[in-house]
């Protein structure tokens, strides 16, 4: 008897998987709707809140970045998102050679700062050997040279209260279909907390591989936060500001992807 | 424990009469618990990995790897009805993927301690000598679909042992290798990502463990199915399970 019920079982399980899957994976349990749930991603938001808590405490002593050596260095870097912001004022600097760009260094700070790329290549530079890491989930190893954050805030005078560095850029990214959801029209713009921007692999650099950076990876300055993702690495960086909160910035979450679904907190 | 004779009973009141089945207790409140929390979880990291392969559908061996990179495998994009969300929505599905992922860690992390505790691991899990000299003979029985019966069926044949052990060790590795590909914990232990022969490897081996999983989820059910679904799916719900007679 057995064999019989057995072999008409798994022709009716086998169907009823089949169905069940060919229906799609997210609609068995109605994972599209619950996507869509606020207070379903809030569940889901918690995890981030415990990744990052977890990460907070394994780096709590300012563990350093992996740094490369020069043979590892990727041939072909690949640039992302924006890869030339355009535009008449871009132009205009890109002919000049970037002479008449001025880095701003305001918001909650004792003296704001304006700089040139000149002024910020005669402060003490750092150079490092990295590797990039994409929310898309590529990798690529670059050098980059450029100026400690920290040592820039520490001229400017962090007030008390201060609690991020928010970085504005001068592109404007009209969106990426590939990477899935609200793509709207949006200056790029990101922000780190204060741990990351005071750690001593955090750097506006203005030199790759040896050379001034070039236009598609972020000339003239770019961040480098290498404990996190690349989408945290603002490229064409004018505008550096310390909040308390981001209330009234964008979309209010504290960068461009951010204010599109992605985490703040880019250390996973 | 053989099934009682004196209790045999008929069950249509004519003459063939049948022993009647022994039930016994096969899954422990816990192992039913966290096998499900599981299988729901497993489910949603698959899908939504899928998701998440899907913005860059190309895999390396090293510590870096892009468009310009030779790959070790190039593929598609996994289709919509295979992913969570059942559209490309990398941001959303990292949502899915990174809490269900603390989910995994906490259940598997209980299920391990009692196991271990109550010895449930070595006992039934572990393979005996005899298990492992019973190996040929499990395999041409499994091929001939063949299952055991009495005695031999109240506890797990060597095949299912090994496979059960194997999707522990394969769990283990998903998680590891998810790990080392946080820039975050490659701060904390760069070691780690070392062994695993890089960044990009670990991202390689992270969907190669999968695909395992996948297969054994496959084979899995397909064995559930050829068991007796009913007795089995009982079993793992409510811990009762109808021991196949000798002569059935």
């Amino acid at each position: 008897m057995s064999i019989i019920i057995t072999r008409r079982q798994a022709l009716i399980g086998g169907l009823a998987g089949s169905g069940l899957l060919l229906t799609g994976c997210s609609r068995i349990f109605q994972a599209d709707a619950l996507t869509d749930s606020e207070s379903f991603q809030r569940v889901l938001a918690a995890a981030q809140g415990w990744t990052r808590a977890t990460q907070r405490f394994l780096l709590g002593g300012g563990e350093m970045a992996r740094e490369y050596e020069p043979s590892d260095i990727s041939p072909h870097f690949k640039a992302n998102g924006t890869l030339n912001p355009g535009g008449q004022d871009y132009d205009r600097h890109v002919a000049e050679g970037f002479v008449n760009w001025r880095l701003k260094i305001d918001g909650m700070v004792a003296h704001p700062l304006s700089l040139s790329v000149a002024d910020l290549r005669k402060l003490p530079a750092r150079s490092q050997i990295t590797r990039h890491d994409c929310v898309e989930g590529w990798s690529a190893i670059g050098g980059w040279t450029g100026v400690p954050l920290a040592l820039l805030l520490r001229a400017a005078g962090v007030r008390a209260g201060a609690k991020y560095v928010v970085f504005y850029c001068a592109d404007n990214l009209d969106g990426d279909p590939a990477k899935g959801g609200d793509q709207s029209m949006g200056e790029y713009y990101e922000s780190i907390g204060l741990t990351d921007a005071m750690h001593p692999q955090t750097l506006i650099a203005y030199d790759m591989n040896g050379k001034p950076l070039d236009v598609p990876h972020g000339a003239p300055l770019r961040l480098r936060v290498e404990r996190q993702l690349g989408y945290k690495m603002a490229k064409y960086v004018r505008h550096i500001q310390l909040v308390s909160d981001f209330s009234g910035i964008e979309g209010g979450n504290g960068g461009y992807w951010e204010d599109r679904g992605y985490d703040w907190y880019a250390g996973i | 424990m053989s099934t009682p004779a004196a209790e045999a009973v008929s069950e249509t009141g004519k003459s063939d009469v049948r022993p009647r089945r022994e039930v016994i207790h096969r899954h422990s409140w816990l192992v039913r618990l966290t096998h499900w929390i599981n299988a729901l979880t497993i489910f949603i990291m698959v899908g939504s990995g899928l998701n998440i392969f899907n913005a860059h559908p190309r895999l390396y061996w090293g510590q870096a790897g892009a468009d310009f990179d030779k790959p070790f495998l190039a593929l598609h994009a996994w289709p919509d009805w295979l992913t969570i969300p059942g559209y490309m929505d990398l941001a959303d599905a990292r949502h899915w993927h990174f809490f269900f992922a603390w989910v995994l860690v906490i259940n598997g992390a209980l299920y391990l301690a009692w196991s271990l505790g109550r010895r449930h691991l070595q006992r039934d899990l572990w393979p005996t000598a005899a298990d492992l000299r019973a190996i040929p003979r499990s395999i041409s029985d499994h091929i001939k679909l063949k299952h055991p019966k009495g005695e031999a069926a109240k506890r797990y044949n060597v095949l299912q042992r090994l496979a059960y052990l194997g999707l522990l060790i394969l769990l283990i590795g998903m998680v590891v290798t998810g790990l080392s590909m946080s820039p975050g914990i490659d701060a904390f232990a760069p070691w780690l990502v070392t062994v695993l022969g890089g960044r990009q490897s670990a991202r390689t081996l992270h969907f190669l463990f999968a695909s395992a999983i996948v297969l054994f989820i496959a084979v899995h059910l397909i064995e559930v199915v050829l068991a007796g679904p009913f007795n089995e799916v009982r079993s793992m719900i409510t811990g009762r399970y109808t021991v196949p007679g000798e002569h059935d």
